[in-house]
């Protein structure tokens, strides 16, 4: 169990956060209302997707103040504590694709599969598709696709189907692309990469402590961002990082941890 | 071996033909996305919350966020005689919904608007896809349920018991707007010859659309239903004039000829010149 505290804090997170999604469908408790795309804490602050508005102001309609509040306040709380922390701590499709993760490396699935290559940029034209997408049809493209929303309004509003896109991405995770959904394909993730490119929370690195077993990069979803492992003594300033947290648990060297800001000027002493 | 020299790939070269990939996969993106989300709008048959936009706007405003499907379940008065909760109006469309999946909608027969004096569902909405204004007296800017206009109840004469000569009034009573959204129009029957027809007529000016009388209608499938109002009104068009209306009249006076597109060329006859001449056929 030692090895797994930000592990079970993170599914502490994630699965209260849906219960009370829950609760304040089935039996209006108002601490946290609405869905993921948007909800009203307290009854009284409004939270809203910001990539969802996006789509929303891309299909050229005008919204009410209250989403667009919703929508500022949550860029700013990820943009602080580091904006992919929603994919590793809240978004649901999280539990499902680690799941899959898990059970590739326990079927040594990468040993023996050939391995296909995907780029992991596809994120960030996903973005942009979105968007045109959008424009084009009038409906917020990926809003009507996006399996984080499916699968929460299916926990929040009662199973239905739809779920089918859950196993999908399961399956794909799991056999064809290692991380393949959100470490790869997720626009929303692509966009908290970008909103969380200068949080002050970071992972850094200590590499007079390292011994080189590599396991952070064996667990890492990202594991592209650790490439200062056992080279240099900086923070992980990629935003693709989701602060997961999983890396500095599997450490047996104490030569990964958390660290608020300051990165900047650490960084530049290191070089 | 004197095979091919192997082809050179100048930098230009490369560029271009990593732009027309970029581009290219680009392409199939939007057509593969666009394509699924034009599929994915709702049916024309979808009831929307109150006070909900036009449909077109609607699907581009709405966040699926559910805000007003949970305002409208939970609200305090939504409970039974032993104080248990009651399922709400509103539904999040699924797939398979046949209604752009996340959006609110509702079916009458199921569970049918109670229109609620202080609106909980429009409220709630934070993108205004519900808007507020819709329901909201221009003049003393309280809050009018009445002016919400979900639908339009519609009946099927030949299943509806009171054609018959049954004496039903089910939707009558049950609708919120009593004797105004439906009235009764009294008929002879000449079958008997000495009862009367109570015949249910909705009023579309006056219908909000709730469903209550859908619900409330005895015959094994309602013989009363909802429908969207741009599928179930005709829409009669700027040149038919009501001669005894003065409103109509003053439109009359004050239209621009010019405004007006005509099929074919406006004559520049008068009207009596056509009634002197010969094209009458008399």
């Amino acid at each position: 169990m030692k090895n797994m505290k930000y592990l079970i804090l993170r599914r502490i997170t994630q699965i209260t956060l849906l219960f009370l999604y829950f609760a304040g469908n089935a039996w209006g408790w108002s601490i946290l209302q609405g869905d993921i795309s948007t909800s009203l804490l307290f009854n009284k602050i409004p939270l809203s997707d910001p990539f969802a508005l996006l789509q929303i102001l891309a299909t050229g309609a005008l919204v009410g103040a209250n989403v667009v509040v919703g929508a500022v306040i949550i860029t700013l709380f990820y943009g602080l504590i580091g904006g992919r922390a929603f994919c590793s701590w809240v978004c649901p499709v999280n539990m499902v694709t680690d799941l899959a993760t898990w059970l590739r490396r326990k079927l040594l699935i990468d040993k023996v599969e050939p391995k296909i290559w995907m780029s992991r940029n596809i994120r960030y034209y996903m973005i942009a598709l979105a968007l045109i997408v959008s424009a084009i049809s009038g409906l917020a493209a990926f809003e009507v696709v996006s399996p984080i929303s499916i699968l929460n309004r299916n926990i929040v509003f009662g199973l239905g189907s739809g779920l089918g896109l859950i196993g999908a991405i399961f399956i794909f995770d799991l056999f064809v692309v290692k991380n393949g959904w959100c470490g790869h394909i997720c626009p929303l993730g692509g966009f908290y990469s970008l909103i969380g490119k200068f949080s002050l929370f970071k992972v850094k690195h200590d590499h007079q402590k390292c011994t080189l077993c590599m396991r952070c990069k064996e667990v890492c979803p990202e594991s592209q961002v650790l490439k200062m492992i056992g080279k240099s003594s900086i923070t992980v300033n990629s935003g693709e990082c989701t602060n997961c947290g999983r890396c500095i648990d599997v450490c047996n060297d104490d030569a990964l941890f958390f660290t608020i800001s300051k990165y900047i000027k650490e960084n530049k002493e290191s070089k | 071996m004197g095979g091919k020299e192997k082809e050179k790939i100048t930098p230009r070269r490369r560029f271009f033909t990593d732009l027309a990939h970029h581009i290219g996969l680009g392409a199939m993106g939007v057509l593969l996305w666009a394509g699924y989300t034009s599929k994915a709008k709702s049916s024309p048959l979808t009831l929307r919350p109150p006070a909900a936009l036009d449909e077109e706007d609607f699907l581009k405003t709405c966040i699926k966020c559910g805000l007003c499907a949970e305002a409208c379940q939970n609200r305090p008065q939504n409970k039974d005689v032993n104080g248990k909760q009651l399922p709400g109006t509103l539904k999040m469309a699924k797939a398979g919904d046949n209604v752009t999946i996340g959006t609110p909608f509702f079916i009458p027969r199921d569970v049918p608007c109670y229109m609620c004096d202080d609106i909980p569902c429009t409220k709630a909405c934070p993108t205004e896809a519900l808007d507020i204004t819709r329901v909201t007296n221009p003049k003393t800017k309280e809050l009018d349920i009445k002016m919400m206009r979900m639908g339009v109840a519609v009946v099927d004469v030949h299943s509806c018991i009171a054609f018959w000569g049954l004496q039903c009034d089910a939707c009558y009573r049950a609708c919120p707007l009593l004797d105004e959204a439906i009235k009764l129009v009294y008929n002879r029957n000449s079958r008997t010859g000495k009862h009367a027809f109570l015949e249910p007529k909705v009023d579309p000016d006056v219908c909000t659309g709730c469903g209550l009388c859908e619900k409330a209608c005895v015959t094994e499938k309602p013989a009363i239903f909802v429908l969207p109002r741009e599928v179930a009104l005709g829409k009669v068009g700027a040149h038919y004039v009501r001669g005894w209306d003065k409103k109509d009249q003053q439109r009359v006076k004050e239209r621009n000829l010019n405004d007006i597109t005509t099929h074919d060329e406006r004559s520049k006859k008068k009207p009596i010149d056509y009634l002197n001449s010969n094209s009458l056929g008399l």
